[in-house]
């Protein structure tokens, strides 16, 4: 140990705790749906993750999420939406249309085919 | 760069018509495949040539998959399109058929073949950065100086991280804007860590040194570590397109044309232009184009692709065939019924796609751990950073940077990631070619644990139609003259037990008479006159009536009722004839299929509608003891029944077909719909099984526990890889193997892990797990 020890030790538990803060405190990018002929309309960016990740619907009325993939790359070639038994692949460049109904009320997650990529619908 | 970004495309997507859980935009869409496009303005160019035909609402043009989105606010001809577009000056046509499909082909390929050529490129180029790093200068140049020898390493190692490594930089500056870490976060901070030291130590070593470090490149890690995830990335990405080839060799078996007949002139048309009701033309050799009904015309069809089932199927006017099937000998005319995605094939592949979208309880803590993995495998490397900083043996600047690194890259939550998924593509798919339609991760769980297996009986373990069983002639009448009699007057009757004495009559070569006079009493059977002679036929009671007495037939009539048949008596001008016995036959695979499944360990039960002695009669055929037979259920009670069964924990197959099946269905802990059965009771199974026959309930049994299986080893072995792989990167076997440790080093090993090794294991990692669940493609 020496003068420089503690210095690399108190800098190294503050990155530590910056880092866990960046990443797991972040604020959400929630997005409300908009109305669009009569279903809730959302636009998803999916660009090593989804933007907005956070998207709010109301429960009852069709959703339409429509998924812009900006990359070839990775694993977001396919969108899975659990809750609704949905596999849809999303061909890069182009929109993409995911359409259901979510019943009730609650938080559902999406995710890319791996399970890497992660939103989430919360549905009120 | 193969592929020039596009953000353009503005238009909804086009509508799939395979694909019903999506929709794009209202009105109709056309698709163009268009060539001679180079670059962004030529797609402006084609757009507002499209834009210009009238009629056209939106025109959307992708560079990269070469295609056109034309969204039609009113119909115009495809060609008058593809003459717009020729007339700006590229080549135009219309396609047809499954386009997301083929372009997501077409990228995988060019995605994969980007991958290749930055593997290729940071393998040649990491040769000379590692013989420098590692050798030094070879003889002939042992006079250039050290400075320069890092120097040479910079300008080999730079592209390698910065064009062959792109993907990880990218991904990670991606990462940290939108506060989501993930894997290429990991590999970028480990290789850039490495990278920007050397580069440091390279360009301004004294720098280095006054800060305390040591003026050491670490190109070659670097260097090493991108061209060795390159390449996972490649071998992984060949494996996950293999994973589900058995949805695309389903997706292939449609045809791209049919021949549609209007006003008796036969014309080819693309698929999606047919629709219900029109008139199909089918050659043979050719393949059914949709689902429907045979007009005209007989052949045999070859549906194997679809179920399993080997042998071809006759079909003549008023038969179904499926799209997809082939057409083997004749010709035939056919009325359109379910196109697109109403079709039995797009049915199935819907179902395995969902499959893929479904949620695996198994599978929840790695999802868990993969949503949090990344943030903290980087605090473990700042960590172990500021542990060996702090505590480690020197040089401890590049000792502590090293094992942050390693850390950084020997983690794979990919690996986690890619667990169920996989395998749970490979097992459907696979499912899919076996006849067995897997809806998801759920009943792969459900099927698991399954310790009894309950059949319904008619339509399931029998044919679900009566058959004629037995004849017997009173003494002194000849067996065909009975069969004649009772068949003759039947024919006029459409009771079910009847059309079973007609045909079994025709089968066994009899030649039917038409009769004189004809009808039914109620309840008892009929009465008629045939060729000058009164005919009784029914219940004994009728033939009581007509003062026919049975006699010596009685104790047959006794012998047949107990075995489960139902008894029609037979009497002519008051005499009887004789005797006819008709049951509901069982299928004949059933016997066989109930002993396999008792063998296995299974608990095998028969539920229906039946009175015990019927019910008993046919379990005992079918080798099902009558302690395990629930007759007399009503068809509201099948359910309650089902339950009744679960008491005490034990969990539940139902195996049936009716629409009065679902409740049960869908109370059992997993519920398997056979073949030909009805669109409700598949929606309320967890396995449909294409096929009729029940020898697909052990295969699908079988095949759901290989499957779980297959993903329990792989989360067992992601999460085994990531436990101890972490650790031991991070060096803490350092602790026992380091020179007078407690243990002192093994085999010369003082317990700490190279970044270049770190990053082999994990390259490996996840190709692993791919290759594992592939090996569910060879079940069978």
């Amino acid at each position: 140990m020496d003068a420089v020890a503690p210095i690399v030790t108190v800098a190294g538990i503050a990155l530590i705790a910056a880092v866990n803060l960046y990443f797991f405190a972040r604020p959400r990018a929630v997005a409300a749906a908009a109305e669009t002929g009569g279903a809730q309309e959302v636009r998803v960016r999916v660009r090593g993750g989804y933007d907005p990740a956070t998207i709010e619907v109301e429960a009852g009325r069709p959703v339409r999420l429509l998924f812009l993939r900006e990359e070839t790359a990775g694993c977001s070639d396919t969108v899975l939406l659990p809750e609704w038994g949905i596999a849809q692949q999303l061909p890069a460049h182009v929109e993409t249309a995911v359409t259901f109904t979510p019943a009730r009320p609650g938080t559902y997650e999406f995710t890319c085919g791996m399970h890497m990529l992660r939103g989430s619908i919360v549905v009120k | 760069m193969t592929f020039i970004q596009l953000d353009r495309l503005r238009a909804p997507a086009a509508e799939t018509p395979e694909a019903p859980t999506t929709s794009g935009a209202t009105g109709a869409t056309l698709e163009l495949q268009i060539t001679g496009m180079h670059c962004a303005s030529c797609v402006t160019r084609v757009e507002e040539a499209l834009a210009a035909v009238p009629g056209v609402a939106r025109a959307s043009v992708n560079l990269a998959t070469e295609r056109a989105a034309v969204a039609l606010a009113r119909p115009v001809d495809a060609e008058r399109l593809a003459e717009a577009v020729r007339a700006a000056g590229y080549g135009a046509r219309a396609v047809s058929g499954p386009v997301a499909d083929d372009a997501m082909e077409r990228e995988r390929a060019a995605e994969l073949r980007l991958l290749q050529r930055r593997f290729l490129a940071a393998a040649l180029l990491s040769v000379p950065v590692v013989l420098l790093g590692n050798f030094g200068m070879p003889p002939l140049l042992r006079g250039i100086p050290m400075a320069a020898q890092d120097w040479i390493q910079l300008a080999f190692a730079t592209p390698v991280q910065l064009w062959a490594g792109w993907p990880f930089v990218s991904g990670s500056l991606l990462a940290i804007r939108r506060r989501t870490a993930d894997m290429n976060l990991l590999v970028g901070l480990g290789t850039l860590t490495a990278y920007l030291y050397s580069v440091a130590a390279t360009v301004a070593p004294d720098l280095v040194r006054g800060a305390g470090g040591e003026a050491h490149v670490y190109f070659d890690t670097a260097a090493v570590i991108v061209t060795l995830i390159l390449l996972g990335r490649m071998l992984e990405s060949r494996a996950r397109a293999s994973t589900s080839s058995a949805m695309r060799r389903l997706l292939d078996l449609r045809p791209r044309t049919a021949r549609r007949v209007v006003d008796g002139v036969t014309a080819e048309v693309p698929l999606d232009q047919v629709q219900p009701g029109d008139v199909l033309l089918v050659r043979p050799g050719e393949k059914v184009p949709v689902d429907g009904v045979v007009l005209d015309g007989r052949s045999s069809v070859d549906a194997s692709m679809l179920t399993g089932e080997s042998l071809p199927v006759d079909v003549g006017a008023g038969d179904r065939v499926t799209g997809a099937t082939l057409n083997q000998s004749g010709s035939f005319r056919m009325r359109a019924e379910h196109v697109g995605a109403d079709s039995v094939l797009m049915q199935i592949v819907r179902l395995v796609q969902q499959a893929q979208g479904s949620k695996a309880e198994v599978a929840r803590l790695a999802d868990r751990v993969a949503a949090v993995f990344v943030p903290i495998v980087i605090s473990i490397a700042i960590a172990a950073f500021v542990l060996w900083f702090d505590f480690g043996p020197a040089p401890r600047h590049t000792q502590a940077l090293l094992k942050a690194v390693a850390v950084l890259i020997i983690a794979c939550p990919c690996a986690l990631g890619l667990a169920t998924p996989t395998a749970l593509i490979v097992g459907t798919g696979r499912g899919a070619e076996l006849g067995v339609l897997i809806r998801g991760a759920d009943a792969l769980e459900a099927a698991d644990g399954i310790a009894t297996v309950v059949f319904d009986k008619t339509g399931t373990l029998t044919r679900g139609r009566p058959a004629l069983t037995d004849v017997v002639p009173a003494a002194g009448v000849e067996e065909p003259r009975l069969l004649a009699v009772a068949a003759s007057v039947e024919q006029r009757s459409e009771h079910p037990l009847a059309e079973a004495i007609v045909r079994g009559a025709r089968e066994r070569g009899v030649a039917l008479a038409e009769p004189d006079d004809f009808s039914a009493v109620p309840g008892r059977g009929v009465v008629a006159v045939l060729q000058g002679r009164v005919v009784a036929l029914g219940s004994p009671a009728l033939l009581a009536e007509q003062g026919a007495a049975l006699g010596t037939l009685d104790a047959e009539r006794e012998r047949l009722e107990r075995a489960g048949r139902t008894v029609i008596a037979v009497a002519e001008n008051g005499a009887a004839l004789g005797l006819l016995a008709v049951a509901d036959t069982i299928k004949p695979d059933a016997a066989a299929t109930v002993a396999a499944m008792r063998r296995s360990g299974l608990e095998v039960w028969m539920i229906t509608g039946d009175n015990a002695r019927t019910a008993e009669a046919i379990a005992g055929e079918a080798g099902i003891g009558p302690d395990r037979v629930l007759s007399q259920v009503l068809p509201g009670e099948k359910s309650a029944k089902i339950a009744g069964l679960q008491q005490g924990g034990r969990r539940v197959a139902m195996v049936g077909d009716g629409i009065n099946d679902a409740p049960a269905l869908a109370q059992a802990d997993l519920g398997i719909a056979m073949g030909g059965g009805t669109d409700i009771a598949m929606e309320a199974s967890g396995i449909t099984l294409v096929r009729g026959d029940l020898a697909g309930v052990p295969v699908a049994l079988r095949l759901a526990r290989r499957t779980m299986q297959v993903i329990r080893q792989n989360l067992f072995w992601a999460f085994i890889y990531n436990t101890l792989g972490i650790p031991v990167a991070a060096g803490v076997l350092y602790l026992f193997l380091r020179p007078g440790g407690p243990v002192g080093p093994l085999f010369g090993w003082q317990g700490t892990l190279h970044p270049m090794l770190a990053s082999l294991a994990m390259a490996l990692s996840s190709v692993s797990v791919v290759t594992s669940s592939l090996r569910l493609r060879g079940f069978r």
